[in-house]
């Protein structure tokens, strides 16, 4: 059984407690422990990055120490915690003094960074270190038929971390299709929600979240899916807001990919979360019951 | 007397800390601008504002929305030929007009990350409802009743905290923090 330190992110804790729930139930299934990291601390979203980086990082720079004392590699499942902890650790890694700026301050929580510890997002987990093959075993009830909108969002592929295809990739797709559904193609999968943009600069924001939506629904999803709380919120739970401000009429699920996969899985769906949606996920569910 | 830094320069050292190339080697293709989701609402497009910077109109820089609409998606920085990090400079943007206190008035951003951090050197983490506060004054009354709807909705089916969480040893964060700017918010 493969452990990894999890950093269940602020969203995760209520707001998103669904892929919170989903995501233990399903990575249990495939062998994977995701041990929550103790006292874990805010990763600084976006707007503690406007005010003070130096501090930011600090703070990405204690959940990974916590994360090292245990020898394990970190998983978060939001895809911007995912990026500001990734990012940390590897601007923590190229300049030493800045490590050692961050290093004499975590001191005072009996602390110490050394860079030892990867930062994995959680669909990394499934698509590369448990890997399809694998996944595909454990699926019984095959979600086939459901037309299922692929939502990459920013922060999963952008910045460019590696050497990772960022403008055609493919992994979401395969994932759906490994679980027997059918991801569509639509022409937005990797343009922005908009963000924090939907408190600070509501309209333009809507204006993202209403593009998104048509973009989807036009292509014949059901439902779309997510690996980002951010995304999930502003897809799902504006819709309203949109249909109001436009004059459209959108009502489509936003589920997170790892409730679909819990679903394939034959898990139930009160396990995972589902429920707690705005927007109601009984087409979706129609097709794990069979 | 030593020549003061031009404002791109100033700017372009705040960019250099995000390992860009600088904005000096800018062709003004248009690239970032035509990538950007959100330029249709900015005053000035990316490509703009980095012509603007070149050309030291910091009052102009200053006075726009531009930075504070940038949501962060790092379209730009991907596909910019020049290896310029765009996003980072609008961070970097951002952080400038924080620290001289000057923005665009009427601008939700600004007091919003200024709540968040607040809010982070409380209790460590996040907590919905105080950040609302920041930009909730800003709504016109349709707004605000849906806002109250969805977040009623949402309470509703269990996703927003009554309690701000706190994480055990905030002591010592805090402590943490004061080591990293010793006269900061932390208090
Ligand atoms: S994409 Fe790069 S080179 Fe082109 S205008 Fe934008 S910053 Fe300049
Ligand atoms: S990072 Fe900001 S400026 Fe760049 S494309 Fe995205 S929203 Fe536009």
């Amino acid at each position: 059984m493969k452990t990894y330190a999890y950093f269940p992110g602020c969203s995760l804790e209520k707001m998103a407690l669904s892929y919170h729930q989903s995501a233990i139930e399903t990575t249990r299934m495939l062998g994977v422990e995701l041990k929550e990291l103790e006292d874990w601390n805010c990763c600084g979203a976006t707007a503690y990055f406007h005010v003070d980086e130096l501090l930011a990082h600090t703070l990405c720079a204690r959940n990974l120490a916590m994360a090292e004392q245990e020898h394990l590699d970190v998983v978060a499942p939001c895809s911007g915690c995912y990026k500001n902890l990734y990012f940390a650790r590897a601007d923590l890694g190229r300049d030493p003094d800045l490590a050692e700026h961050i290093n004499y301050a975590l001191e005072e929580d009996n602390l110490h960074f050394t860079g030892s510890s990867a930062v994995r997002h959680l669909m990394e987990v499934f698509v590369d270190d448990v890997g399809l093959e694998e996944l595909k075993t454990k699926v019984t009830q095959p979600l086939d038929g459901l037309r299922v909108a692929p939502y990459y969002g920013c922060q999963i592929l952008r910045p460019r971390k590696n050497h990772e295809d960022v403008e055609q990739p493919r992994f979401f797709e395969d994932l759906l299709t490994a679980i027997g559904a059918v991801p569509v193609e639509y022409a937005l999968r990797l343009r922005c929600c908009g963000g924090a943009l939907i408190l600070t600069s509501r309209r333009s924001a809507l204006s993202l979240v209403r593009n998104l939506l048509q973009s989807a629904v036009e292509s014949g999803a059901a439902v779309i899916a997510t690996a980002c709380p951010l995304c999930q919120v502003n897809l799902e739970c504006y819709q309203k807001q949109v249909s109001q401000e436009f004059g459209t009429e959108f009502s489509i699920p936003v589920v997170y990919f790892t409730q679909l996969v819990g679903l394939a899985f034959g898990i139930p769906p009160k396990s995972l979360g589902i429920g707690s949606e705005l927007v109601s996920t009984r087409d979706v569910l129609s097709y794990a019951a069979k | 007397m030593v020549p003061k830094p031009t404002f791109s320069e100033e700017i372009g050292s705040l960019l250099h800390a995000a390992h860009s190339n600088p904005l000096k080697t800018c062709i003004q293709c248009g690239t970032c601008s035509g990538t950007c989701p959100v330029a249709k609402f900015m005053d000035h497009s990316p490509r703009r504002v980095i012509a603007m910077i070149n050309a030291g109109l910091k009052d102009r820089v200053l006075n726009s929305n531009t930075f504070w609409y940038c949501a962060s998606c790092y379209y730009c920085t991907v596909r910019c030929p020049r290896g310029i990090d765009i996003a980072g400079l609008m961070y970097a943007l951002k952080r400038y007009s924080i620290w001289k206190n000057r923005y665009q008035e009427g601008l939700v951003g600004p007091v919003f990350s200024e709540t968040f951090v607040k809010t982070i050197m409380k209790s460590g983490r996040s907590y919905e409802p105080v950040l609302a506060t920041s930009y909730l004054f800003t709504f016109g009354v349709p707004e605000f009743l849906q806002e109250a709807q969805t977040a009623t909705n949402l309470m509703l089916k269990g996703r927003i905290p009554v309690l701000p969480p706190r994480i055990k040893r905030l002591e010592n964060f805090r402590r943490m923090v004061r080591r990293i700017i010793p006269i900061g918010g932390a208090s």
